[in-house]
């Protein structure tokens, strides 16, 4: 069994179109959640998300992918050329035979689905344009990423809603600890916020019309956002012989289905996650220092998701921080964006805060970071994650 | 037969709850006809659809919003008070 690090980090986010910028705006606690600009804005009932501004595709891409791929794409591209870059790799032939990528997006190329059903059936056009499929394909984001590498191993997407990037994270962590590829590129991106992606949150009645304030008591729902995170996994031999970055250790993971309702969540599955998580990274629970909680701000996850923290963890458990009310929740791509405030935790002992809190809800008795951020000494950390349709998938990373 | 509001509130409430429409009295609370979040979002949706109207819920604070959501005979009461700010 190999030991597994993370050796490179990139996104693109509301927070930031790099890690730095990213990481200075979650030091800072300064949320990017604002007023929408999308198509059609003034016939949406939720008028705020968190926007990645002024992402110029062409620039940071080039004209060929800012014209042939979906933003959820475009956003995984640029992220996975900054993870690369800090990761320093030069593939051996034999590394690019066995290196591959796993990207997480719940609605894959949205916008392209869409501007493609706008044209036939709004528009009465009948064509539209050739790219479309692989514009709009969840695998499109991995695939184009195993071209730019070079990277012929396992490559594919997964697909479990709000989950899917620890999904994803997972699968590769597990694949390195395994033995079967000595990298991985592994994270999410997701580009929801359209007027028909909007249109549909509207219609569930989960979104809060006007902040996102995570395990407060005076939450009244999520916020949606969008983005790209993705880290270079590799076994740590391989990253101590060539001199690699460590950014953290990925210590275990954990998935698991509440098999129950399919929106309200499970507090039973999701202790059940984050215990699992736990006994694979052979980690106590009093050895955690951190939880970045799903925390969407909803009622009922925030709710289940603290009685989950306070099962396993005691009255006097580890702080918490949902950083959602940060950059919005960027559903498929959140888990990877959020594990930059892991990185932030373990390397320069900052979490980042619960915006929007003025009063934590006192049936959710945690430790909740609020306000500003906060310095502590952490050594492990959980980063969870709690899917629509009870699909449960916990991290737990551990400082290099 | 032209239908009653009265009528087509309960016969929307009860198709989500799988109830036969004269099971349902106006007195009965969303709980008493076995309706969760996810199952008055769907009703609310169904008033929404069925008289243009638009109904303030958000599923994270049910009982706020303005829209009377205590019992059936209030959600009807509310319905009738959206349809009339509507002329």
């Amino acid at each position: 069994m190999n030991r597994v690090v993370i050796t490179g980090a990139g996104t693109v986010n509301p927070l930031g179109q790099d890690v730095a910028a990213t990481m200075a705006a979650l030091r800072a606690g300064r949320s990017a959640i604002g007023p929408l600009t999308c198509r059609d804005a003034d016939r949406l009932s939720v008028r705020i998300g968190a926007e990645v501004r002024g992402f110029d595709a062409a620039l940071r891409l080039g004209a060929g992918d800012a014209a042939r791929l979906d933003r959820f794409s475009q956003f995984a591209l640029a992220a996975a050329r900054e993870a690369w870059g800090q990761a320093g790799l030069a593939p051996t032939p034999d590394l690019a035979a066995k290196a591959g990528v796993i990207i997480g997006s719940a609605g894959g190329g949205q916008g392209t689905a869409e501007d493609s059903y706008r044209a036939v059936f709004a528009e009465g056009r009948n064509r539209v344009p050739p790219l479309t499929v692989p514009r709009l394909m969840h695998s499109a984001a991995a695939s184009r990423i195993s071209q730019e590498f070079g990277l012929m191993g396992p490559v594919f997407s997964v697909a479990s809603a709000c989950a899917s990037s620890n999904h994803a994270l997972g699968l590769a962590f597990q694949m390195v600890r395994s033995g079967l590829a000595p990298v991985m590129l592994a994270g999410g991106a997701e580009a929801m916020l359209t007027f028909g992606g909007i249109k549909a949150w509207e219609g569930l009645r989960v979104l809060s019309p006007d902040g996102c304030r995570p395990f407060s008591a005076r939450r009244n729902g999520m916020v949606m956002g969008e983005g790209a995170g993705v880290f270079i996994l590799e076994s740590l031999g391989h990253a101590r012989a060539r001199g690699a970055p460590v950014l953290a250790e990925i210590a275990g993971f954990a998935m698991g289905a509440d098999a129950g309702d399919l929106l309200a969540p499970s507090a039973e599955g999701a202790a059940r996650a984050m215990r699992a998580a736990l006994a694979d990274a052979g980690t106590a629970p009093d050895a955690v220092g951190y939880i970045n909680a799903h925390g969407t701000g909803t009622g009922l996850n925030d709710a289940a998701e603290g009685a989950a923290i306070l099962e396993v963890f005691g009255m006097d458990g580890p702080c918490v921080s949902a950083t959602k009310s940060l950059h919005g929740h960027a559903i498929g791509a959140s888990g990877a964006i959020e594990i930059l405030a892991c990185l932030l935790a373990l390397n320069e002992g900052i979490i980042a805060p619960t915006a929007g809190v003025e009063a934590p809800d006192p049936a959710i008795p945690l430790d909740l970071v609020t306000g500003e951020a906060r310095q502590a000494r952490v050594t492990s950390c959980l980063s969870n994650a709690f899917a629509f349709g009870g699909l449960n998938a916990v991290l737990a990373l551990r400082r290099a | 037969m032209a239908r009653t509001v009265d009528g087509e509130v309960i016969a929307i409430l009860a198709r989500q709850a799988v109830l036969d429409p004269r099971e349902v009295t106006p007195e009965m609370t969303p709980g008493d006809l076995g309706l969760d979040s996810l199952g008055l979002a769907e009703a609310i949706f169904a008033f929404e659809e069925t008289f243009d109207i638009t109904v303030p819920f958000n599923a994270n604070r049910p009982g706020e919003g303005g829209f009377d959501l205590s019992s059936v005979g209030a959600i009807i009461t509310a319905v009738k008070g959206l349809i009339a700010g509507k002329a």
